[in-house]
Formats: C-alpha cells, sequence, structure tokens
C-alpha cells in the first residue's frame, strides 16, 4: 500500500507505518510511556527528514495517550490533581525547550545533543529501575542498611504541602511542577513524550502510588505533546498529517491492547520488562554514536 | 498520442524557420509536463525524445551524440559533514551553497567522457562530477571538492542525482529517446530539461523544454494549509489525533 507524505514529499509503504504505530502504541498502553523515543529514531531510519518525524510523532503520541488516558481513567487510574500541577510546569518546560531547540539547531549540533541526552537518561533510568525489579523479584538481595523511603528527602524538604490522594501523597506541588518544567523540556528537545522518564521519577523520586503511575503520566503526555504539536505546526511547519493518521491507526489500536495487557501482568514483570527496553535502547544509541554513520554528511536548507 | 502529435507539429513548423542556419536543428519534447505529486504517487518514468535534421529538413549527419539533462529547481542549502570526536561521531565542517539543484538527472547516448573533454563537460554541466555547485564564503579548493563529491554521493543514494550512460538510444540517426526515472521524493516546481547534440566533442545545437512538478488534489491541499494556516492546521492535527484515540477507546469498551 504506497502513500505519499505531502509534508516529507515521498511515498512511503502504509502497511509498514501502520504496524510502527501498532507496536508503539502496546508500549505505550502497557508502561504508560508514548512511545515517542521508538517512533521518532525508526522513522528517520525509514528515510522521513528528522524534523517531521519528531513533529508527527508527537501528533501520534496524543492520540495514543487519550486513549490510553481514557482506559486507566475507567480503572481509576488517573490523578487528575497531581496530573494538572505536572502538566502546567510541562507547559514553561516545551517553550523553554523550543528556544533551546532553535539554538542547537542553528549550531547544527541538535542531533548529537538529543542522541547523548538519550544515552545518558536512558541508561541511568533503565539501570535504576532493573535493579529494583530485580530486588523485587527477589532474584537480587535489596541494599542493606538503609530504611525504605517513600520519596527523595529533597522532596520531603520543600515547603506548602498539598494532599493528593489519589496518589497517596503528601507533598509540596513544588516537586510536580520541577518534574513537569524538566520533563516539558526534554519532550521538545528529543521529540517524545517524556513518559520513560515521568514514570520513573514518580515511582522513585516522588513516591507516588503505582497505581496511578501510569495513567497519570500519559495525562500529561496528552497535553504536552498537543502543546508541541502546535508549536511544531507554527514553527517548523513539519507536522505531516497523513504520516500522523497512519501512525494513529496503528498505535490507538495498540494502545488499547496494551491497557488490556497492564491490568493482568504482574507490575514486578511490566517494570522488569520496561527497564530492559530502555536499557537496550540506550546501548542501540550508543553504537549509533561510535561507530561511523551511514551519512557522514547532512543537507540542512537555509 | 497527444504529445506525439504535438511533435509532429512541432517538426513542421520547426524545421522551415532554422532552415537558413547551417547547424542541425534539434526538436526536442518530453512525455508529459506536468508530474502531478498526488495521494499514490510513487514515482514516475519521464520519456525525453526528439529528432536531430539538418537545415534543409533531412536527415542530419549520422555521428552524433545526444546527452540529456533534467534539473530541478535550485536551493540554498547547508551541507555538515560529521566528524570523529572522542569517540562519538558529531557534525564538524559545514559549508553553505548558493544555488544547488534539487534533481539532476543526465542520459546520454555514449560514456560523457567519450563524447566530449573536461573543458566542454564543465562548462555545459555534463555529468555529476562537473555540478557547479556555488559554494559561499572562502573555502580552500580541496576542501570543497570533498564537500561537493559528498553531496553528490549523498543524493545519488537518495535517488535524486543520477546519471546513465547510454541511456539514450538513437534510432535511424534521427529519432533519439531517454527515460529518466523521477523518484517520489522530489519537490515541487519547474524542471528543465536540456537536450545536446554533439559533433566531433561541439556542442553543436541544445533546445531546452520544461516540466512543471505540482502537488495537486488532497497531498496539494495539506501541503497548502500547513504553509498558509498553519494554526488551524496545528488545531486539525491535535483534534485528528484526540478524536481517533477517543474513538479507538469507545469501541474497545463495546468489544
Amino acid at each position: 500500500m504506497d502513500v505519499y507524505l505531502p509534508i516529507a514529499n515521498l511515498a512511503v509503504n502504509g502497511l509498514v507505518i501502520v504496524l510502527l504505530g501498532l507496536v508503539t502504541g502496546i508500549l505505550s498502553g502497557i508502561f504508560g510511556v508514548g512511545g515517542g523515543f521508538l517512533t521518532t529514531p525508526l522513522l528517520i531510519f525509514y528515510g522521513i527528514p528528522p524534523t517531521v518525524a519528531a513533529a508527527s510523532a508527537a501528533t501520534q503520541v496524543t492520540g495514543a495517550s487519550v486513549s490510553g488516558v481514557m482506559a486507566h481513567g475507567r480503572n481509576k487510574g488517573v490523578d487528575y490533581q497531581i496530573g494538572l500541577v505536572i502538566v502546567a510546569g510541562g507547559m514553561l518546560g516545551a517553550l523553554l525547550g523550543a528556544g533551546l531547540f532553535t539554538l542547537l539547531r542553528s549550531v547544527g549540533q541538535i542531533d548529537t545533543v538529543i542522541n547523548i541526552l538519550y544515552v545518558i537518561l536512558l541508561g541511568t533510568i533503565g539501570s535504576l529501575m532493573l535493579r529494583e525489579a530485580l530486588q523485587s523479584l527477589g532474584l537480587v538481595p535489596k541494599a542493606s542498611g538503609r530504611a525504605l523511603r517513600r520519596h527523595h528527602p529533597w522532596i520531603a524538604a520543600l515547603p506548602y504541602r498539598w494532599r493528593f490522594y489519589a496518589s497517596g501523597l503528601y507533598i509540596s506541588p513544588i516537586a510536580p511542577l520541577i518534574l513537569g518544567i524538566v520533563v516539558g523540556t526534554l519532550t521538545m528537545l528529543m521529540g517524545v513524550g517524556g513518559g520513560f522518564i515521568m514514570v520513573p521519577a514518580m515511582l522513585y523520586i516522588l513516591g507516588m502510588s503505582a497505581k496511578v503511575v501510569v495513567g497519570t503520566s500519559l495525562f500529561n503526555i496528552l497535553f504536552i505533546t498537543m502543546l508541541v504539536t502546535m508549536v511544531h505546526a507554527l514553527t517548523t511547519r513539519a507536522v505531516d498529517i497523513v504520516l500522523a493518521g497512519l501512525l494513529l491507526i496503528g498505535s490507538v489500536t495498540g494502545a488499547q491492547l496494551g491497557t488490556r495487557v497492564a491490568q493482568f501482568a504482574k507490575p514486578e514483570h511490566l517494570r522488569l520488562s520496561l527497564a530492559l527496553v530502555v536499557l537496550s535502547i540506550a546501548l542501540v544509541m550508543v553504537y549509533g554514536l561510535a561507530v561511523q554513520p551511514s551519512e557522514v554528511y547532512s543537507v540542512v536548507p537555509l | 498520442m497527444r504529445s506525439a502529435l504535438a511533435f509532429l507539429m512541432a517538426l513542421l513548423v520547426a524545421v522551415p524557420c532554422a532552415a537558413q542556419g547551417r547547424d542541425p536543428v534539434l526538436v526536442p519534447d518530453v512525455s508529459e509536463h506536468r508530474i502531478v505529486l498526488r495521494q499514490g504517487f510513487t514515482g514516475a518514468d519521464l520519456l525525453l525524445f526528439g529528432a536531430l535534421l539538418d537545415p534543409a529538413g533531412g536527415r542530419a549527419r549520422g555521428d552524433y551524440d545526444i546527452v540529456v539533462v533534467l534539473k530541478g529547481p535550485a536551493q540554498p542549502i547547508r551541507l555538515r559533514e560529521k566528524e570523529r570526536w572522542f569517540g562519538i561521531w558529531i557534525n564538524a565542517d559545514s559549508t553553505a551553497y548558493r544555488s544547488v539543484p534539487s534533481f539532476y538527472a543526465l542520459a546520454s547516448s555514449r560514456p560523457v567522457a567519450d563524447i566530449v573533454d573536461e573543458r566542454t563537460a564543465a562548462i555545459y554541466e555534463l555529468g555529476l562530477p562537473w555540478l557547479q555547485l556555488s559554494p559561499t564564503g572562502s573555502i580552500e579548493p580541496e576542501e570543497q571538492a570533498r564537500f561537493s563529491a559528498g553531496l553528490v554521493d549523498l543524493r545519488e543514494r537518495q535517488g535524486l542525482y543520477a546519471q546513465y550512460e547510454g541511456g539514450v538510444e538513437v534510432s535511424e540517426g534521427v529519432l533519439y529517446r531517454a527515460r529518466l526515472p523521477i523518484p517520489s521524493n522530489v519537490i515541487p516546481g519547474r524542471y528543465v530539461a536540456e537536450t545536446f547534440a554533439i559533433i566531433d566533442g561541439r556542442v553543436v545545437t541544445s533546445a531546452t523544454s520544461e516540466v512543471e512538478v505540482v502537488k495537486e488534489g488532497v497531498s496539494g491541499r495539506i501541503a497548502t494549509e500547513a504553509e498558509d494556516a498553519s494554526f488551524f492546521y496545528g488545531l486539525f492535527a491535535i483534534g485528528l489525533s484526540l478524536f481517533m484515540g477517543w474513538a479507538a477507546s469507545r469501541l474497545f469498551t463495546l468489544v
């Protein structure tokens, strides 16, 4: 099935794109990550210009998270209160990220920065999650001598505490706000939803109840990607609606399937598999930075 | 059929007009003057054909060569080069070009090197090595050569630059034809097909015809809306994704 993409200016096999959407959709439903970190590099590998890939992937993630948020919302898996605080921070971060993006692109280092960020973030988060998942499965002995704590001491030190009932938290809103700013900046820079950073941060830094983490993360991704789509539509004009539509067909279906899987699987197993997915992507990225790229030259329009 | 008729008409008109000159007359045409980038477009084959006649209207000398060149709209670009730096590959040097053809395809009846000498090839830009890429700013000749070779290589692998030596068929010493594949990743704009007739390494005559590449239908509409009404286009994209996510969610609760 050949489809011509009007903004990317080339023809692609529509089925490949739909399948790609399906895979990222399933991931997004299971883990609450947007799947953008998988879509964008794969689209670029398929020959779609990087800006078009990042912009259209953001649009796709919106759709995938809408159906995810609805599915989790029905199961009372979204904490709207803390979600709105993170969204507010995320919007500030997205605008900050847009400025950084333009700056880095003009000096030609945006790709390298994105790749290095991927490696550092995915590498650390992946290994932390892997250790934690193995510990909770009893495969690795727990670190002894340290008391278990709900959230990071810095979080507890922040003033003005609010009660977030759904998350079972009594913390300062400044903490989720800062998380939102960080995630929003990274979203705009890396063209991804940021779920893979948000989920572990909610679990291990804020100490949110695991029941609402995935749904709340998707809730935030939904708003951030909507904003990112708009920023791209206005500035880079690289949102390809045909490409996004094809990705959406796959990913909204996948998201529904993924949510069902998430309800039956054990949370420890889910965390272990997400840790493995995240670590393998980090390794692929390291490899990509270290070997000679297939294209040494790249063209940017002036 | 229509283009064949048009070609015959052109032949009738062109031959008496040029009858005074001594050089042969080239009557070129292309199979399509308009290539439409619409839904389902996966590339096209453009047929460039024509005839070479002597001014008296008869058959021209039989020992000529034909070179056809199709060029896409020129663009200003910056070309970046990756280099190894502390073990990782990052963009290092870059150079800017004022106008680089977005598309270049050449077909010739024999290898270009056998038809003309280097000087002539450079003057008429016959072949990828002779493409005039107009770099801006001062840059060392060696470095410029390296960058230009990198650009040509990149675009060759993208299918945007191509050279088909032996791709022109000459029949009966009068008619010639060449088929140039147009990939789906061409940009819209005015493409110029130039045909050169060469005898003894000298370009005796040349003629151009134009091909318009346009976006039409749904694809054209999307491309213009994205440019002209970007805010509403963005809203539409967000709306579409929200609707599809919602619809899937509804659908699955029914199942």
